[in-house]
């Protein structure tokens, strides 16, 4: 069985791993670095659990082989509150009770994040009207059509919408 | 996931010499390839990573059109300034499908290549022509509420789940390809999926280790787009229907018009010969008639024919503004 080594930088810290190539970048998070704050949910790119941010980008970790991110820069949840202070996202979804069980909170913060960035960028959604405007207000409209790819079991999603809506402010 | 080799090309000539003519599989965003190598509905002994071969720009064609590269993520072209200003109907086709984590990973060219969203072709258990052939078809006489009403077989009624596929169907894209021994070729892309017929593990023209480099969109159209979805949930799913529209609206009327559909074929459909029949005050009726007049549902899926009809009605009222709802 082949092995592949790469490195790549995982929430500000060089690693470099030798892996079976059928390794998906969640799976490397979790059981070889030890960063288990991403979640497997379905492990079919459906649910969002798995979302961390790649390059600054939101991409389903389930669905990425880990030997792929040669080079990356990879950002998980547990980068959020790494001096020990929560992220402005972090404390909005505790104020708003975004969550119940928790085990899609990651993904929804780290989905969460990507999407303000979308937004500045001026990147359109399906339920954006006008797309020659780059400056795309963040309605609850906007929030939930972008927000789609994570999944909320307990369905806290008022909440959520309310804790991005009000980072977003 | 079976076991493969792994090789990360640096170069599009590095990519194409690394296929050997066995099991390869070339890799790019990989949100469906690797879906379906978990369940081994895919099993490639090798796995070429392409994402490293320099496809990634969007060039203004000499033409007046955009030459799109293979790897330009999805979402990267729903939000390319000329794509939302002449090519909207692209950009509100790419923005209605999957999810917004999945279109940072997926590319153009893996896109026009995903594969069928039919059950039984994911359920390894289930005989499937297209993932076994000779093996039979679980879905004719199974649920079939997804599957084509146009295109099919007796040996497969899968329908083509892109959605961007169906922008470009009707944009008149054209496929760049190139071949392992560096053999370039241009295919409009109503030639680049094929039918089911006797042989519905086939799916497209392209030979193996034929990759993809870019699509070419010819010069913006003129008139009014539309691209209008319709499925079993307002976000994150599949076309039950979907409708791609150029049409030309003078004085209220339909004066010509192209349609193309998701949703409803074996592979993104379009019937020119019935786009006759959008010219000089287009009647919708005429028009789904000759788009439908071969259409046959196995059950669960007859509801897509009549919804294709309001569809069809729904998007020329919009264009016409004769109709204020745009909802469906």
């Amino acid at each position: 069985m082949q092995t592949v080594s790469f490195s790549m930088n995982v929430n500000g810290r060089a690693e470099t791993l030798t892996l079976d190539p059928r390794v998906t970048l969640l799976d490397a998070l979790r059981e070889h670095l030890d960063l288990t704050g991403s979640k497997k949910g379905c492990d079919h790119g459906q649910c969002g659990a798995c979302t961390v941010l790649v390059n600054g980008r939101r991409i389903n970790a389930c669905l990425s082989l880990a030997v792929m991110h040669e080079g990356d820069e990879i950002t998980t949840i547990e980068r959020f509150a790494a001096d020990g202070e929560l992220d402005a996202l972090q404390a909005a979804f505790v104020e708003h009770d975004g969550f119940q069980c928790g085990y899609c909170t990651p993904g929804q913060i780290c989905s969460a994040a990507g999407m303000l960035r979308e937004i500045a960028a001026g990147m359109p959604s399906h339920v954006t009207a006008d797309f020659s405007e780059t400056d795309i207000a963040l309605t609850d409209e906007e929030i939930r059509e972008r927000m789609s790819g994570n999944l909320c079991r307990c369905a806290a999603y008022p909440n959520i919408v309310a804790a991005i809506r009000q980072v977003a402010a | 996931m079976k076991a493969f080799s792994y090789t990360r090309a640096t170069s599009l000539e590095a990519a194409r010499k690394a296929v050997n003519g066995g099991g390869e599989k070339f890799i790019a965003g990989g949100t469906n390839l690797l879906d379906l190598m978990k369940l081994q509905v895919e099993t490639p002994s090798h796995l070429i990573d392409i994402n490293h071969t320099g496809l990634d720009a969007i060039e203004a064609t000499a033409e007046g059109g955009l030459r799109i590269g293979a790897l330009v993520r999805n979402s990267d072209l729903a939000a390319d300034v000329r794509v939302r200003d002449k090519y909207e109907l692209l950009s509100r086709a790419l923005l209605s499908g999957a999810s917004a984590q999945l279109r940072n990973k997926a590319t153009t060219g893996g896109n026009l290549l995903q594969r069928t969203r039919c059950y039984y072709f994911y359920d390894t258990t289930k005989p499937c022509n297209k993932r076994q052939p000779g093996s039979g078809c679980a879905a004719l006489g199974g649920f079939n509420r997804v599957h084509a009403v146009l295109g099919v077989s007796d040996q497969c009624i899968a329908s083509h789940p892109s959605d961007m596929a169906v922008a470009m169907r009707v944009l008149d894209a054209v496929v760049e390809t190139v071949k392992p021994d560096g053999t370039v070729r241009n295919i409009p892309i109503a030639e680049l999926h094929t039918l089911p017929g006797e042989t519905p593990h086939v799916e497209t023209v392209l030979g193996h280790g034929e990759l993809i480099t870019a699509v070419t969109l010819p010069p913006p159209p003129s008139g009014k787009q539309i691209y209008r979805k319709v499925r079993d949930r307002a976000s994150y799913a599949f076309a039950m229907v979907s409708v791609a529209a150029i049409l030309d609206v003078q004085k209220g009327e339909v004066a010509s018009g192209k349609m193309a559909f998701g949703g409803i074929g074996a592979k993104p459909w379009r019937d020119e010969d019935a786009e006759g029949k959008l010219h000089g005050g287009a009647d919708s009726g005429a028009f789904a008639d000759a788009v439908l007049a071969d259409a046959a549902g196995h059950g669960d899926n007859d509801f897509k024919i009549p919804l294709t009809r309001r569809v069809i009605h729904a998007v020329i009222a919009q264009a016409t503004g004769k109709d204020s709802q745009h909802g469906i």
